[in-house]
């Protein structure tokens, strides 16, 4: 594989140091095999179904679409950070469940932050603005209705 | 903001959570891709190029050269038998003299790094001597056998009544299916630890646990003691998991490293490693008479098996006898085949067999109708079958059949208001790509009905395996029953609250070890039969407990029952709650669950060769652009049969998923295959329906008459969403766009190349409608 | 060092020399999936993602300036897709928010996929790519850039740092066909500016051919055809001639995706839509398809 390298990632808060990786591993290798972050999933390693989605600066990006070690000095916030702690939902993990928006779960992870990123940047989103809000995210189990009601949901908590 | 949630409340009939739910929203939730075991290496199979090709050598010394890499197998390393499969182990686990389909296994390595492991697989050296590839199904049969088993897999015949009748009217049509794949978010993966004792435990997301054991034991040349199985977290199957993946590659390079071992499938992997549903041809013929009454029904089908048998028996069995569809008719002649041929191996895909005939037999339906001038839905009405009917293989509808409540409901639905020229730029076909012009928008509406046989049948004997334990109020809960999202889980806890009154209920990780099987995850069958299993073991544990406090208070056992969790007798002399009703003791039952038997059908496909039934019907509407032949589905109704609704937002889900998957056969789904090889193995060319896809769904009506039989009333519900709703989305592009549209999925240029500007089909059914808000 | 983050562009130049086998990151979205599918393995990498010149805009007298690093989300918002319509329409069919928030107008460029979004915009805009290197910057047309099916000219060491083009010009459309509302490749698609003060039509052909194409022929039978004083529609015969122009420029292939028939099909019917939208918008809606003769 070549040289390895070492470097350092903010995560969650959190610098935490990566080792003697490959270059070439994306940012949601690094998060789930050497950093203990396994809740972003891998589901095509292309963009293609947003099962790894994070928060990069800010922004809701692909995991699998970032070269880890290009990800230094960027604030990196994965479904892990979105929980206040042990055994605490946000609200949108809450809406999640009461809704019925999770099935097998895999695709769960990716929606939930896709969903804090649409909440955060349009806090009153139209059912249209919601579907296009989460149509990087791929789900196969629940054919999306009770997703939608779950943003919904959560949406009008915020309000009230 | 942060909330906690209570999951332990709900009985049956309430929306209870899931009791996974918290861990799965919060990342926690551990599937097999997320096991991780310390030293443990990377496995990788290599798989052929080739859909047909045979193996002159395979040379593993360059793998095994480089730095990191632990193992290399083949098929010379397999001690047992060399083959698998669910019906017959036709199926090698490595190729060794030919490769009959593309993606097939040849060779595994286990190396430290998932990197190193694929760079160590591409270091193989396979020769091949690449042959013509057998990739046409109709010739299939005839052609030379590409397996000394031979190239017909199963062959079903149905023949009832008189063969020669005729009706008054006569519509025939050539139909066709793709191949459609479960496109599971979970990926294959899987986690093996070898054994001090020699044996192996493997951490698998599958979908019958003790099946694969069954084989596995047989492949490891181990007893089934020494080959055990743990549940770990699924994600999603739909039938892609009902077969072997890596399980026996895996334990071999396990066994043989003596380190655990990890495979992670990729998604391209994924296509290329699991079975997918059957493509199918179909020529079917159906006489009426004046009225509208099927006279006979006639339908040859021809299902693509691949590679290996899989399980296409059941599934040519399925196609037959279903082939009709949910209406009455006294004369039919049906064959279903299902052939070997050099394409992807076909199997279980949730439908299993209905799908395929309910798109022909509803097209059929449609140009009776037509042919007619009698309303499609008027006419399915007339058709439609009740308890007492016979279907073509002379079994007798005893259980519920409310199939006319289930058109009629769905029917009635009120239509969307609104059309293309009142929706958002971005809700008419092409969407953000703003390729729609308005006034080339046409409306269609489209309706179908469907039937699937629930439960496994033909003489098969279907069992389920549970065990209760009551010990201080918690209830314990033992099955292998696998949880691949459907909410299993949430079901088994509402069981054992509804039976036991407790509040508690624990559920044992599913294993191979501990308990007897629990059958497959497929079939519409684990409510009924796991379910079934749950509740009888809770009920033998409540009789025992009864018959303890019955005891220890000198009353009649029959005096006593339980009652929002306590322990009563009517006349308050006992009232005592559940935890302290046997202190100190532990109450603990095992059932095994089997259902009323089968028969297998005969010769001419007759014999009462199936449990139950279920029925739904999909109406839906679409807007077509009539020049660039896009679609987007606008809607889709549905009612659905369920016998009893057991957990009532679970259930919408496993409609309003089953649907999304109807849509998108009907309309973007397909494995592209070029003689025999698999052209889009990936999520960009294999689509499956975004949120920006997928309408909502309208439910009319859930249809709830208790099946008799049925341990809590209920019907399997899973399978029921997928059948009529592909029907229906072509039913409507079929009116709005006056095209016979004869395949599934329907393509762009199906649509825009097909000949001049197209037009309505007159009596077809209501097109451009505008309805008022 | 293996993997360089230079915060400017001379840095970035310094690492080349550093490590000339080095391959350029921008947003990721194509380079990570050959990373993934190990179809590319980099020795060295050099990341584009903190350059300070190649991020933001401005305007320059009657152009926009683009940085290379600019994203499809920063394109889509309100000042820029008013100075630059069709590339913010564009965008939004870019595959996902995930994707639009990290794919970079360079990096569409870098990749030059016949089906890349963005391209068939710049071509009818007449963009100018500048491409800077250690010696010294240069200026390209998008064919000169793009010569092949994901080939560009550019050299060892050289970075797409911005692309000029006209600011608010004329009336934009981009059209693109494909099976799915979200995150699908093209199987067609087009950009049509009709330039009102030039008295031209440009249009330009995505996924139809080994790079994109501007359907020059049309483009000059129609511009002669309309009239610009605005007080006539053009004629039914008129766009169907242009259609069929359109048609004959392009050069599709049979491929898993679709047919060459059916995206010749379709992108005729997208320049004729376009085309229509275009000339009606600049009327205030006034040029109603109904109205025109034939």
């Amino acid at each position: 594989m070549g040289e390895l390298i070492d470097y350092q990632l903010r995560v969650n808060g959190r610098e935490r140091d990566v080792a003697e990786a490959w270059l070439g591993e994306s940012l949601l290798y690094v998060l789930r095999e050497r950093l203990g972050l396994p809740g972003s999933k891998s589901a095509c390693e292309q963009g293609e179904c947003g099962s790894c989605s994070v928060l990069m600066d800010g922004k809701l990006v692909c995991s699998c679409m970032v070269l880890g070690a290009s990800a230094v000095g960027a604030d990196i916030v994965t479904v892990e950070g979105l929980s206040a702690g042990e055994n605490d939902l946000s609200d949108i993990q809450a809406a999640f469940l009461a809704e019925g928006g999770v099935q097998c779960g895999f695709c769960t992870p990716g929606f939930v932050v896709s969903v804090h990123d649409l909440l955060e940047h349009n806090p009153d989103p139209t059912e249209l603005q919601i579907r296009e809000a989460v149509s990087g995210n791929l789900c196969r189990c629940t054919g999306y209705g009770r997703i939608i009601a779950a943003v919904q949901t959560a949406r009008e908590a915020r309000r009230a | 903001m942060s909330t906690a949630l209570d999951v332990r409340r709900g009985r049956l009939g309430e929306s209870a959570a899931r009791p996974d739910g918290v861990p799965k929203v919060r990342g926690e939730f551990a599937f097999s891709s997320d096991m991780y075991a310390e030293g443990m290496l990377w496995g990788h199979i290599v798989r052929s190029p080739h859909p047909a090709a045979a193996i002159r050598g395979i040379d593993v010394s360059a793998a095994l050269q480089i730095p990191g890499v632990k193992a290399v197998i083949t098929s010379d390393d397999v001690p047992g038998r060399k083959t698998y499969g669910l019906d017959y182990p036709d199926q090698p686990v490595f190729a060794w003299d030919v490769v009959r389909y593309m993606g097939e296994p040849v060779a595994a390595v286990a190396a430290d790094h998932p990197e190193t492991a694929r760079r160590a697989a591409a270091a193989i050296v396979v020769d091949y001597a690449a042959t013509h590839p057998l990739t046409d199904p109709v010739l299939a049969a005839d052609a030379e056998p590409i397996h000394p088993l031979g190239n017909v897999l199963h062959r079903q015949r149905v023949r009832r009544g008189n063969p020669d009748a005729t009706g008054a009217v006569v519509v025939e049509g050539r139909y066709e299916t793709a191949m459609q794949d479960q496109a599971q978010m979970g990926t294959e993966a899987g986690l093996a630890i070898p054994g001090e004792d020699g044996g192996v435990d493997l951490y698998i997301a599958t979908q019958w646990l003790h099946i694969d054991q069954e084989q596995m034991a047989a492949c490891l040349a181990l007893p089934l003691d020494k080959v055990r199985l743990h549940l770990a977290g699924v994600g999603g199957s739909f039938g892609a998991r009902e077969d072997l993946s890596m399980q026996v590659q895996i334990c071999l390079l396990a066994l043989r490293t003596g380190r655990p071992v990890k495979i992670v499938y990729s998604r391209e992997e994924s296509f290329l490693g699991h079975v997918h549903r059957h493509p199918a041809i179909m020529w079917y013929r159906h006489h009426a008479d004046a009225d509208g009454r099927l006279v006979k029904v006639e339908a040859r089908v021809i299902l693509d098996g691949g590679a290996y048998l899989s399980t296409s028996t059941a599934v040519t069995m399925n196609a037959a006898c279903m082939a009709p569809g949910p209406y009455r008719v006294e004369n039919a002649l049906v064959e279903a085949v299902a052939v070997r041929t050099n394409n992807p191996p076909c199997g279980a895909m949730r439908g299993f067999g209905s799908v395929q005939v309910c798109f022909a037999h509803e097209a059929q339906m449609d140009k009776l109708a037509a042919a007619l001038g009698i309303d499609p839905v008027e006419l399915r009405l007339r058709n439609a079958l009740k308890t007492g009917d016979s279907l073509i293989t002379g079994q007798v509808l005893r259980g519920t059949a409310p199939v006319a409540e289930v058109i009629r409901t769905c029917a009635a639905a009120p239509l969307p208001t609104g059309g293309p020229r009142t929706l958002a730029e971005l809700e008419l076909p092409g969407g953000a790509g703003r390729t729609a012009e308005r006034d080339r928008v046409r409306r269609g509406i489209g309706f179908a009905v469907s039937i699937k046989n629930l439960m496994y049948g033909g003489g098969f004997d279907d069992y389920s395996s549970a065990r209760c334990r009551l010990e201080d109020g918690v209830a314990t809960i033992t099955c292998a029953a696998v949880e691949v999202g459907q909410g299993f889980v949430t079901l088994a806890q509402q069981i054992a609250r509804d039976v036991l009154g407790v509040t508690d209920v624990v559920l044992a990780p599913p294993g191979t070890s501990d308990i007897g099987s629990a059958g497959s995850t497929s079939a519409s069958r684990q409510t009924w039969m796991s379910g079934g299993a749950v509740q009888s073991a809770c009920v033998a544990v409540r009789e025992r407990l009864l018959s303890s406090v019955a005891g220890k208070h000198a009353v009649a056992r029959d005096t006593l029952e339980i009652v929002d969790g306590r322990v009563v007798s009517p006349d308050g002399e006992v009232d005592l709650p559940v935890s302290e009703a046997a202190p100190g003791e532990v109450l603990e039952e095992t059932v095994e669950f089997h259902h009323a038997p089968t028969a297998e059908l005969d010769a001419d496909g007759q014999g009462d060769a199936f449990v139950s039934f279920a029925f739904a019907a999909h109406r839906a509407v679409v807007d077509v652009d009539l020049d660039l032949g896009l679609v987007r589905v606008v809607e889709i109704a549905t009612s659905q049969d369920v016998g009893r609704v057991l957990n009532p937002v679970q259930l919408v889900g496993q409609l309003e998923g089953g649907i999304a998957q109807g849509l998108g056969l009907a309309v973007m789904e397909e494995i592209v295959l070029d003689h025999g090889r698999v052209r889009n193995p990936s999520f960009t060319d294999y689509v499956i329906p975004t949120a920006l896809d997928m309408p909502p769904v309208h439910i009319a009506a859930f249809i709830e008459e208790a099946e008799p039989g049925s341990p809590m009333g209920a019907k399997g519900a899973g399978e029921p969403p997928m059948i009529s709703s592909v029907a229906a989305v072509v039913a409507a592009i079929r009116d709005a766009t006056g095209l016979e549209l004869p395949r599934a999925p329907v393509r762009p240029q199906d649509i825009a190349l097909a000949g001049s500007a197209p037009g309505p089909v007159p009596g077809s059914g209501p097109n451009n409608v505008e309805v008022s808000p | 060092m293996l993997v360089f983050l230079p915060v400017s562009l001379e840095e970035a130049f310094d690492a080349f020399e550093q490590r000339p086998d080095a391959q350029l990151l921008a947003g990721g979205t194509d380079f990570m999936v050959e990373v993934n599918f190990a179809l590319r393995r980099p020795p060295a990498v050099v990341c584009l993602r903190k350059v300070a010149e190649l991020r933001g805009w401005r305007l320059e007298g009657p152009e926009v300036v683009l940085g290379a690093g600019i994203t499809y989300t920063e394109l889509m918002a309100p000042e820029l897709s008013g100075l630059l319509p069709g590339l913010a329409q564009a965008s939004r069919t870019v595959g996902s928010p995930q994707i639009r928030n990290a794919g970079t107008l360079g990096g569409n460029l870098g990749t030059a996929s016949p089906a890349g979004d963005s391209l068939p915009v710049l071509a009818a805009l007449d963009a100018e790519i500048v491409v800077a290197s250690k010696k010294g910057r240069r200026s390209l047309e998008l064919d000169d850039l793009i010569v092949g099916p994901k080939r560009t000219t550019l050299g060892p060491g050289e970075v797409i740092v911005e692309v000029r083009l006209p600011a608010a010009l004329g009336s934009q459309e981009f059209l693109k066909v494909g099976t799915r509302n979200a995150m699908v490749i093209a199987v067609a698609n087009v950009a049509l500016v009709v330039d009102w003060a030039g008295h031209s039509v440009r249009c330009a052909l995505g996924s139809v051919g080994p790079v994109v194409i501007r359907a020059r022929e049309a483009e000059q039978f129609i511009s002669s055809r309309i009239d610009w004083s605005g007080r006539t529609a053009p004629h039914e015969g008129d766009l169907a001639e242009f259609t069929a122009l359109v048609r004959s420029a392009a050069r599709p292939i049979d491929d898993h995706r679709s047919t060459a028939d059916y995206r010749r099909h379709a992108v005729g019917v997208c320049a004729e839509r376009a085309l229509v939208r275009a000339l009606a918008n600049h009327n205030g809606g006034t040029w109603e398809r109904t109205s025109w003769a034939s």
